[in-house]
């Protein structure tokens, strides 16, 4: 929905097939995305996959080997980074150990020849909730107070483009929603483009009008958060944002506005505005949530799909409970089900049948030899959603 | 707790089960002291011992001589009369000793800086670079910039051709001439600690004042310096302290004009014989020296200096 439907009379921020090089190795290859002006712009992707080697390049203090960066229609690409309307919050905070709190938040508005500053940084103190620290030294403060520091002294210079490498990865959970809503808030206000880097995958959802899904240096897919839940693009994407019980399929065919496959010997349905694909091999995907489980064929809902299996595991998250259920053919699918009070808890080793309307499915592409979902690396997987 | 005290003193103390909690406790108080034993011994024997010898000796009676001995009179006359005769001299060397830390500064600095900074792979070799020099004697050293600051040597007909007037036609036996050798064999004092403290420098924090609008040049004074400062105080100590009591580099690449205060008090003690006088003197250097070095190290400590 982002891309390039803007033309170049705008402030939008431009990476146009942007690659980069560390030797051999490509941290970032021919990227190519456009950020709208004013919008919240949400990078998503497993550790090492060239998030902030991207927002780096954005800000000037790594060159593309090869590609250009544009602000509207001013190419940036080699302009030094002092003098580019770009901040940034680095993710090491990267604060000056040898200033006090107030002296690196002003560092930016001082170096612009800006002398009226001191209500804008005690404004700054006050919205990252550090009234009266602005004497202290960064080394006198938790990892908490530094990341909102750092994020005070790069909001306050209200640049046309503000960089956020994870900048609320060590704050507590209360405190963080707190953040995310003042800096929504701030950037609805100011129309400040925001591209923010997150390994929460809650925080891309509820802030970001795009999310885009970074893998080894590549975008993966890019889209509104709901769009890219509720019908992800591929398998990692699947994976990476929340969870997804993944069947190897093949399609046998299409009859009317359904896709049929098979999938270890079973057989299935889907609407084809579901799939991505309409032949050949495909993973077709459930959501957890989405799944429900009936205790004997007779419970399932007519026009469900299902499968039999048997309860291996359950565990009680408060709000769900997530089971996983082996199916006949030796997979575990997993299945949250809502504490709602309805139903009576599921004993492990109770055999059950696991049903979904055909609708919540969908079909991706897959390779014909694989056969293992690609998982993220555990650490990597992003918020599960409960 | 009191497990770690058994640990820590185990080997240090074998006392006997029942009393090693307490005695344990006590006795590791003791440890820091024992350590420092060998050093405050080292110090009282050949620095506290030795100056005390050498203001007695400074204090004695100026008429004395090695031959009819000397006679302590708590004369502080010396004092005095040493300042007053060779008040030119100190001048000197003062004003020598702080234009070598200056110069010394100004060519070190960007030497540590790039090799700390821009060094990468070569970092080990540029130092060794650095340190190189000293694998000859400094005598050496000095008397090789005799010959090339020499009237026929390669800077005074380069400068000859140039047509770069020189006063007198000449380097040698100059002010400018004791300078370059006295900056040339204290450089490697200064960038030791400059590369030192450059070398701790954030990368990223140079990263972040360019992201923050600073120009190279502001960065430098506003980052860059500002946390090197421990290596600019301890580089500019190293260099100002021996500087200032040099007296190699006036002998043999000066004249009598361009003594300082290292060469009278050589003088006076290998040559002249005048031990009370000589010992003022080095004393009144000291003094002079501890003075300005504690004012500077209070000035820049409250300034930047973490
Ligand atoms: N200066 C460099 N030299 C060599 N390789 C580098 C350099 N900087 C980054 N890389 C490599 O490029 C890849 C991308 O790094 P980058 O820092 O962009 O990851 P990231 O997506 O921000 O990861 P994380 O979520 O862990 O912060 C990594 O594999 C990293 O090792
Ligand atoms: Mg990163």
């Amino acid at each position: 929905m982002t891309e390039q439907d803007h033309g170049n009379t705008d402030a939008d921020l431009h990476i146009v097939g942007v690659t980069k090089r560390f030797g051999t190795f490509t941290a970032v290859d021919d990227l190519t995305l456009t950020v709208p002006q004013g919008s919240f712009f949400a990078l998503l992707g497993a550790s090492g996959c060239g998030k902030t080697t991207t927002l780096r390049m954005v800000a000037g203090l790594e060159e593309p080997t090869a590609g250009r960066i544009l602000l509207g229609t001013q190419d940036v690409t080699r302009l030094r980074p002092y003098k580019r309307p770009v901040n940034t919050v680095f993710q090491s905070y990267a604060l000056f150990p040898h200033l006090s709190i107030f002296d690196n938040i002003a560092f930016g508005l001082r170096r612009r020849g800006i002398r009226d500053h001191a209500k804008q940084v005690e404004q700054m103190l006050h919205l990252v909730e550090l009234d009266g620290y602005g004497s202290r030294r960064p080394a006198q403060l938790s990892g908490g107070q530094q990341q909102r520091v750092a994020l005070a002294r790069a909001l306050i210079n209200q640049p046309q483009v503000l960089l956020l490498d994870e900048p609320l990865g060590a704050l507590d959970l209360k405190l963080r929603r707190q953040m995310q809503i003042e800096l929504k808030r701030i950037q609805t206000e100011v129309g400040i483009t925001f591209v923010h880097v997150t390994h929460d995958q809650e925080e891309a959802m509820t802030m970001a009008d795009t999310v885009a899904v970074m893998n080894a240096g590549r975008i993966e897919q890019l889209g509104a958060p709901t769009d890219m839940y509720e019908f992800p693009g591929t398998a990692f994407v699947a994976n990476f944002l929340g969870q997804s019980n993944l069947l190897a399929a093949t399609v046998t065919g299409v009859s009317g506005d359904d896709v049929l496959v098979q999938a270890y010997g079973e057989r299935f349905s889907l609407p084809a505005a579901r799939c991505r694909l309409t032949a050949g091999t495909a993973w077709l995907g459930v959501r957890p949530e989405k799944l429900h489980l009936a205790p004997t064929p007779d419970a399932v809902p007519t026009g469900h799909q299902a499968v039999r299996g048997e309860v291996t595991d359950s565990s009680y998250v408060g709000v769900s409970t997530q089971y996983l259920v082996r199916a006949p053919w030796g997979d575990e699918l997993t299945v949250f089900v809502p504490n709602s009070g309805i139903a009576a808890p599921l004993a492990v080793g109770s055999e059950v049948v696991v049903h979904w309307r055909p609708e919540h499915a969908f079909l991706i592409e897959r390779a014909p030899d694989e056969t293992v979902a690609p998982m993220p690396e555990p650490e990597d997987a992003v918020g599960v959603g409960t | 707790m009191s497990a770690l005290g058994h640990l820590g003193t185990g080997s240090v103390a074998s006392a006997t089960p029942s009393d090693q909690p307490v005695a344990g406790g006590r006795r590791r108080r003791w440890v820091p002291y024992v350590l420092l034993l060998p050093g405050i011994l080292w110090l009282l024997l050949f620095f506290a011992i030795p100056c005390l010898e050498l203001l007695a000796t400074s204090l004695y009676d100026p008429s004395g001589s090695l031959e009819t001995g000397y006679a302590m009179t708590w004369h502080f006359a010396n004092y005095s009369d040493a300042v007053r005769e060779y008040a030119g001299h100190f001048g000197r060397s003062i004003g020598y000793a702080a234009l070598t830390t200056l110069i010394t500064l100004l060519i070190g600095y960007p030497l540590a800086y790039a090799i700390a900074l821009k060094g990468g792979r070569w970092k080990n070799l540029m130092l060794v670079g650095v340190i190189a020099p000293f694998f000859t004697s400094f005598l050496i050293r000095t008397l090789a910039w005799k010959v090339i600051l020499s009237d026929d040597g390669p800077v005074v007909s380069t400068l000859n051709a140039l047509h770069v007037p020189l006063p007198d036609g000449r380097l040698l036996a100059t002010g400018p001439a004791v300078i370059a050798g006295l900056v040339y064999n204290f450089l490697p004092f200064m960038v030791l600690p400059l590369y030192a403290s450059l070398e701790k420098l954030d990368p990223r924090l140079l990263e972040a004042a360019g992201d923050l609008y600073a120009r190279p040049v502001s960065r430098f004074f506003r980052v860059a310096l500002p946390l090197s400062m421990p290596g600019v105080v301890a580089g500019t100590l190293l260099t100002f302290i021996p500087a200032a009591g040099d007296y190699i580099n006036a002998q043999l690449l000066g004249t009598t004009r361009q003594y300082m205060i290292g060469n009278v008090i050589e003088s006076k003690f290998l040559k002249v014989g005048d031990y009370p006088g000589a010992a003022a003197l080095s004393f009144a250097l000291m003094a002079a020296i501890l003075v300005l070095v504690l004012v500077y190290v209070r000035r820049a400590g409250t300034e930047e200096v973490l």
